[in-house]
């Protein structure tokens, strides 16, 4: 295993200190170790974002915690939902008074403890609603939209929720604005090669040279297809054949794209297979709004790439390019 | 026949010797199909709660108690809450009883499974732990319908656990992360069902070792 740490037992706990202290401007921990939350939350009167997740998908969660973006977050151990208890911890953490919206993705795992943590929060009052974001396409077929899994268009998500919550919408305004963000957003993905959990040791699946695994999951759940490894253009060309009919994304929409590595396929390939996307989007009379590229939403180091396609209306347009700043994302308006 | 529950003072402890004597052997079932760590997780929240307990001071209702609260607050994951559940249903059946007979064995498993069933979905067939625990179930109430002893009960269900678990290999997932893989998840047992096999024949053995 070529990794550096100290030790497989306590990766997530010394890389949440490591992460905290270099970003001590935006995000601190709380009585909670495995919860972290803005330096700005709760803000009184504020809807607040919740999520959380298994870790080893670095920025997700932790580095979308922070000015109007999410405001606490339950860090689980790696690939494995946080329990209940730090959910509700993070609804604690979060409550400004005014609801909290907990925005996460659809996993066994994550539905049980979300679900017995709202109960909990309940005894407090604390109000919370969720959105279960599931828009990774090849993991269920449409008409079993609710088994799909939530990926990267959790991303966008989080950011037009956050920035809604900012905007002093109720949480009934938050969650509608979320649940459109992402019924509107469809990903894929493909991996060229296995991550390691470090406590296991040895990867966790395989990917024979020369081949891809087409649909990856964000845990190396097997795709829909193993296929030789083709150029980008033809990777890129797949992808979109299988997500725009599906919503489907129509000629002359706005569309925002997230392409993302998946932890150890640099950004030279990043920008290669953009560039691709891009072509074929144009050609299919999308409008490109805005573009995100970067390891955004990452399976350790596994290698490979997903994209993420968001249809935009007028206030979705206003919510992704309202300011945030956290360690994932930071943009400054338009 | 009954057996004084202070005699499964421990259980904790001999259901994390199981679990820690079984934790690659998990791993590596769940790495086939799922992603590998259901061996590490169960390990990690066992041996919490066997420190918790390893003074003695608890009773056994108490014991299971803190084995619940350790798998649901600290472990997550889907097997967090799912064991949490089970084993909280057995500490509240057990909770104000001195002695268990086949009756109240019966009723706690049956408990445990009804709980899980509170918050998953999951019947047998889906390829889960349900297919161990619901046959094993349906053995024990069988058994106190006809009058069985304790011993043959729980030597009854040890079998019927072991089938329903060795009946996972051939079904397809419909559940939790491998059901993603349809097709591909047949031929491997499910991790959920081998770790609940594990727990039900510790716990078997405990009660006929006490008898």
């Amino acid at each position: 295993m070529q990794k550096i740490i100290n030790d497989p037992q306590t990766v997530v706990d010394e890389a949440l200190e490591g992460f905290v202290k270099a970003n001590k401007h935006i995000v601190e921990v709380t009585d909670n170790e495995r919860v972290i939350k803005s330096t700005e939350a709760p803000k009184k009167g504020k809807v607040g974002i919740v999520t959380g997740g298994g870790s080893g998908h670095k920025p997700a969660f932790v580095g979308y915690v922070g000015k109007n973006m999410v405001d606490a977050v339950a860090c689980g151990e790696i690939f494995s939902s946080p329990p209940a208890m730090m959910f509700y911890d993070a609804f604690k953490e979060a409550n400004g008074g005014a609801g909290i919206a907990c925005l996460y993705g659809n996993y066994a795992g994550d539905n049980m403890n979300v679900k017995m943590a709202i109960e909990m929060a309940k005894g407090d009052g604390i109000e919370v609603k969720t959105v279960v974001a599931n828009d990774d396409v090849p993991s269920a077929p449409k008409e079993r939209l609710e088994d799909r899994r939530g990926v990267a268009g959790e991303i966008l998500m989080w950011k037009v929720g956050a920035a809604k919550a900012d905007m002093g919408a109720s949480l009934d305004e938050v969650i509608a604005a979320a649940q459109k963000t992402i019924d509107q957003t469809r990903s894929m993905g493909v991996g060229l090669s296995p991550c390691t959990i470090p406590e296991v040791g040895k990867p966790n699946f395989t990917v024979e040279p020369g081949k891809m695994e087409v649909g990856i999951g964000h845990h190396g759940e097997p795709g829909i297809e193993v296929a030789d490894l083709e150029p980008s253009k033809q990777i890129a060309k797949r992808m979109v054949d299988l997500l725009v009919p599906d919503l489907p994304y129509e000629a002359g929409d706005d569309v925002v794209v997230l392409v993302s590595g998946l932890g150890s396929t640099p950004p030279l390939e990043q920008f290669i297979f953009f560039n691709d996307i891009n072509a074929l989007l144009e050609e299919k009379g999308l409008n490109i709004y805005r573009s995100y590229v970067g390891d955004y939403f990452t399976s350790l180091e596994m290698a490979g790439i997903t994209l993420t396609v968001l249809k935009l209306d007028d206030e979705l347009k206003q919510c992704i390019d309202y300011p945030a700043d956290c360690w994932g994302l930071t943009q400054f308006g338009k | 026949m009954s057996i004084s529950l202070s005699k499964l003072s421990g259980v904790v402890a001999a259901l994390n010797d199981t679990i820690q004597e079984n934790k690659a052997y998990l791993s590596e079932v769940d790495g086939a199909i799922g992603d590998g760590d259901h061996g590490i997780n169960m390990a990690k929240g066992f041996a919490i709660a066997a420190d918790a307990t390893a003074d003695g001071s608890k009773t056994v209702s108490e014991e299971l108690s803190v084995l619940s609260k350790t798998l649901m607050m600290k472990i997550g994951g889907s097997m967090g809450p799912l064991y949490g559940m089970f084993f909280k249903a057995m500490a509240d059946t057990l909770k104000d009883r001195e002695s268990m007979d086949l009756e109240t064995f019966s009723g706690m498993i049956s408990a445990a499974k009804d709980a899980i069933s509170k918050i998953s979905p999951a019947k047998p067939g889906d390829k889960t732990l349900m297919d161990c625990l619901v046959p094993s179930v349906e053995s024990l109430v069988a058994s106190v319908s006809a009058g069985d002893t304790l011993d043959a009960a729980l030597e009854k269900m040890k079998k019927i656990a072991a089938e329903g678990r060795d009946s996972t290999k051939d079904m397809v997932a419909k559940l939790g992360r491998s059901s993603r893989l349809g097709e591909r998840s047949r031929g491997v047992l499910d991790a959920g069902s081998c770790s609940c096999y594990l727990i039900l024949e510790t716990l078997a053995n405990q009660v006929i070792a006490a008898e």
